[in-house]
């Protein structure tokens, strides 16, 4: 009978600190490989959440091409371009971390890393300024909604529910991911001699990258409406 | 078939072997800790199998009891005890515990967490906090919906369809539906887990070809778990924003659409059917082989099949707004692909049946409830297919012919399996053996009582008995009657398990590691196994259902001869920490 047997925990890299592999891996290779499926897997739960806001969105433009085209016309492009700007900029201090992360040079990983906090925080201001423009003009679909043009206000309505809607969830995802890169940011912080495995930066990294690129489908979605 | 020992190259007698093997005398992971607070945080998958195990147990005795309460009130045309509201509320109340917090849960997470790690050779899933994560998440979302059931309840059919749900019904369907949105994150992140844990953490030799077809089942089921739940999530999300802020996407006025709801909700909820059917059919799979003794016909094609049903499961959600008001066209097409997804299903019976065919079958009661599972799926599925025809259903769609078929699918399908399961691996999980006479008895009433609880349902439906009504013309009466006899019937069978099984915790005789002799590697270690599963990383050298070959290899250790059995093997000698 084939009786085998494999040892655990014996043959890892060196610079891996022994306790980073959790008790139910064999390596660290197999402890980063879960990672990187179970992350693909989340990503893949996001896309078909954003998936169905971005169907919704369609159909109701569609139907109401003529009105949203109007409506869209609130929305200030150049804040929108500006957080286009900031948020991609943002991709790539983050790709950045993810590369010192993985090359284990601590300073610039955490350079790196707040660049990037501070260009995700800059664009939930720029996003906090716009919302403010709206409520301050009426146009957040609650209780005081006012339209300057009747005949399509409620066309309109509904053009300004996806925009928050579909912008708001975003920006909670923004959130999210800022509490994460700061987690990441307070690990390197304390990780002195550049051990800690790169991999938790990795996953943050394609979190992060997913936040950007739901909001390139966003921008054009929501305030390029063509004619 | 050659797979052979050679496969792994065994490791000798070096140090590192034998500072592994000293951990065998680990206790049992009932043993492990017996404070509240062990229970509570345990990361161990096979705890929290048993944490979801009572949970969600109690959750079906909600449902029930809310089943039983409707089936009261129908005895009679003009109800018995209830007002039209508390009906409504009621017969929303068991839709919604039976199919949120009790079907779709409870194989996968009960069963599921017990023994996909066990079955791939693991020693636990992939990420154990998001593990526990997901069984309290889902606890919250119980008790949010529970909540909202005991402040007022919830009145809009466990659909939740606009304009009504969103314009009209002044229940608590907010609270209701944010308890239904956690929950479904709890089925994701189970999903999540199942998902890499198949993919990485298989033991050496495991291919994908050798693996047992409950992972199969249970792979195929975790990504319709990630792809569909986030839909119905949003959409959920989008009924509350429109009921708390009117912002007008379901709303007519505002240049919104109510049945885009419907698109969204079946999107989700057709697929959520196979969540509930395919960990069933991995059930059946894995019970039949062993009471068959024999290898399952087959198996590329069951494996196979229960991809087919995960991907087809996507493309056929307009079966269930034929009279929505889509267009004749999508209503062909639909009608088509849900045609086509009976297939595989179709497939999986087939290859049951052969399974069964000329083998050494013996009649357990997990085989009972399998025997179950088969002859009321069979009905359910084919019962599908007159829905499934465009000019049928039109004629049965919000009757009782509907509201049979899926019962038969749901309970008689899965339900039946659930039970086969839980009979099945009792003794893993417990290391106690149930009752077996009255095991079998219980499947005996079990199949009767459902009989005679949705045979008329069907009969009524075809006669043009709408759903969710509460009043009804006399004629129906009878039907409505025996109905509800079976009802009773079932409630027995369903009363049975819970006193035997819990008696069995205390008095039932102990088990073996491997009382079926069945083949797996749930069953090569102790019963109930330690808290690391394996004291020995195991390493697979042949096919997963190789019966054949395990009773010959009996025979020839009979005669002192010993065979190379290519079957998922551990080393003997850990098999001295049994008993
Ligand atoms: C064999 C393949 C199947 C086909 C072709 C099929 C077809 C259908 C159709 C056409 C309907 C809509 C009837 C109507 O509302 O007019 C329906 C309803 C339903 N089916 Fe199936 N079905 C199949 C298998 C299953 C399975 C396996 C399950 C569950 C485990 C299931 C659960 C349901 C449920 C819950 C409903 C009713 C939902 C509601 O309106 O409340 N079906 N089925
Ligand atoms: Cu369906």
């Amino acid at each position: 009978m084939s009786a085998v047997s494999r040892s655990s925990h014996l043959s890892q890299p060196s610079h891996v600190a022994f306790d980073e592999v959790s008790h139910q891996f064999e390596d660290i290779e197999q402890q980063r490989e879960a990672y990187v499926v179970g992350m693909w897997a989340f990503l893949v739960t996001e896309i078909m959440f954003f998936g169905a806001v971005f169907l919704i969105y369609t159909v109701y433009r569609t139907l109401n091409h003529a009105a949203f085209y109007e409506a869209h016309k609130q929305l200030d492009i150049g804040l929108g371009t500006l957080n286009t700007f900031i948020l991609l900029t943002s991709s790539l201090t983050m790709a950045l971390a993810v590369h010192w992360a993985q090359v284990r040079n601590r300073r610039a990983q955490i350079m790196a890393l707040t660049s990037t906090l501070g260009l995700a925080g800059a664009f939930i201001v720029v996003k906090a300024i716009e919302y403010s423009h709206k409520f301050a003009h009426h146009l957040f679909p609650g209780g005081n909604f006012v339209y300057p043009d009747a005949s399509i206000a409620d066309q309109a309505r509904l053009f300004f529910s996806l925009y928050f809607g579909a912008t708001g969830l975003h920006a909670l995802h923004v959130v999210v991911g800022m509490l994460v890169i700061g987690a990441m940011l307070t690990r390197a912080l304390r990780d002195r001699d550049a051990r800690a495995d790169y991999i938790p930066v990795e996953m943050t990294g394609l979190y992060w990258h997913f936040v950007d690129i739901v909001w390139i489908f966003l921008f054009p979605l929501l305030y390029l409406i063509p004619r | 078939m050659s797979a052979h020992s050679e496969a792994g190259t065994p490791v000798g007698a070096s140090p590192e072997t034998s500072a592994v093997s000293s951990h065998r005398s680990e206790p049992s992971y009932l043993s492990a800790g017996h404070t509240l607070r062990s229970w509570l945080f345990t990361l161990d998958h096979k705890r929290i199998a048993i944490l979801y195990l009572i949970t969600i147990s109690a959750f079906f005795v909600v449902g029930g009891l809310a089943a039983g309460a409707v089936r009261v009130e129908l005895i009679s045309p003009r109800g018995t005890f209830m007002s039209n509201e508390v009906y409504n509320r009621m017969f929303t109340l068991h839709g919604v515990v039976m199919i949120f917090f009790f079907l779709i849960p409870a194989i996968p997470a009960i069963l599921g967490n017990f023994l996909v790690p066990l079955m791939v050779g693991a020693r636990d899933l992939a990420f154990p906090r998001l593990n526990l994560l997901s069984y309290y998440l889902y606890l919250a979302g119980g008790l949010l919906a529970l909540t909202a059931a005991v402040t007022g309840g919830v009145d809009t059919g466990w659909t939740f369809y606009t304009p009504y749900s969103t314009f009209y019904s002044s229940s608590q369907v907010t609270m209701t539906i944010a308890g239904a949105f956690i929950a479904g994150f709890s089925s994701i992140a189970t999903g999540i887990n199942f998902i890499v844990t198949i993919h990485k953490m298989r033991a050496p030799g495991l291919t994908w070809f050798r693996l047992p077809l409950f992972i199969w089942a249970h792979y195929a089921t975790s990504i319709i778990i990630v792809l569909g739940t986030p839909v119905v999530a949003i959409t959920l999300l989008l009924v509350v924003a429109e009921r708390v802020f009117h912002i007008g996407v379901f709303d007519p006025r505002y240049g919104g659409d109510p049945v885009l709801f419907q698109h969204l909700f079946w999107f989700y909820s057709h697929p959520a059917v196979y969540i509930m059917i395919l960990p069933a059919m991995g059930v059946i799979s894995e019970v039949i082989a062993c009471f068959a003794r024999k290898r399952v016909f087959g198996y590329h094609f069951v494996a196979g099949s229960s991809l087919a049903i995960a991907v087809l499961g996507f493309l056929v959600w307009g079966h269930h707004m034929f009279v929505s008001g889509q267009s004749m066209y999508a209503g062909m097409v639909f009608s088509f692909l849900s045609f086509l997804v009976a297939i595989p299903s179709a497939v999986k019976v087939f290859n049951w049946t052969a399974t069964i065919y000329k083998g050494s079958v013996s009649f357990d009661a997990p085989m009972l409830f399998v025997f179950c599972f088969i002859g009321l799926f069979l009905i359910g599925g084919l019962t599908g297919l007159f829905l499934a025809s465009l000019a049928t259903d039109v004629h049965l769609t919000h009757t009782y012919f509907v509201v049979a078929h899926f019962h038969y699918v749901m309970v008689g399908g899965a339900i039946s399996a659930y039970f086969a399961g839980l009979h099945f691996w009792w003794p893993k999980i417990t290391g106690r053996m149930y009752p077996e006479v009255i095991a079998r008895i219980t499947a005996v009433i079990l199949f009767m009582g459902f009989h005679l609880t949705f045979l008329p349902q069907f009969l009524m439906g075809f006669a043009g008995m709408p759903r969710r009504y509460h009043y009804y013309p006399p004629e129906f009466q009878t039907l409505h009657v025996m109905s509800t006899a079976g009802a009773t019937v079932m409630a027995i069978a369903y009363l049975l398990p819970v006193i035997y099984l819990v008696w069995s915790l205390k008095y039932g005789r102990v088990a073996s590691a491997n009382p079926w002799n069945a083949t797996g590697l749930e069953w090569q270690i102790p019963s109930p196994p330690p808290t690391h599963n394996f004291d020995e990383v195991p390493v697979v050298t042949g096919e997963p259902y190789d019966y054949e070959h395990l009773a010959l290899s009996e025979n020839e250790e009979a005669d002192g001869t010993r065979a190379a059995v290519p079957r998922p093997q551990l080393d003997p000698a850990a098999r001295g920490g049994a008993a």
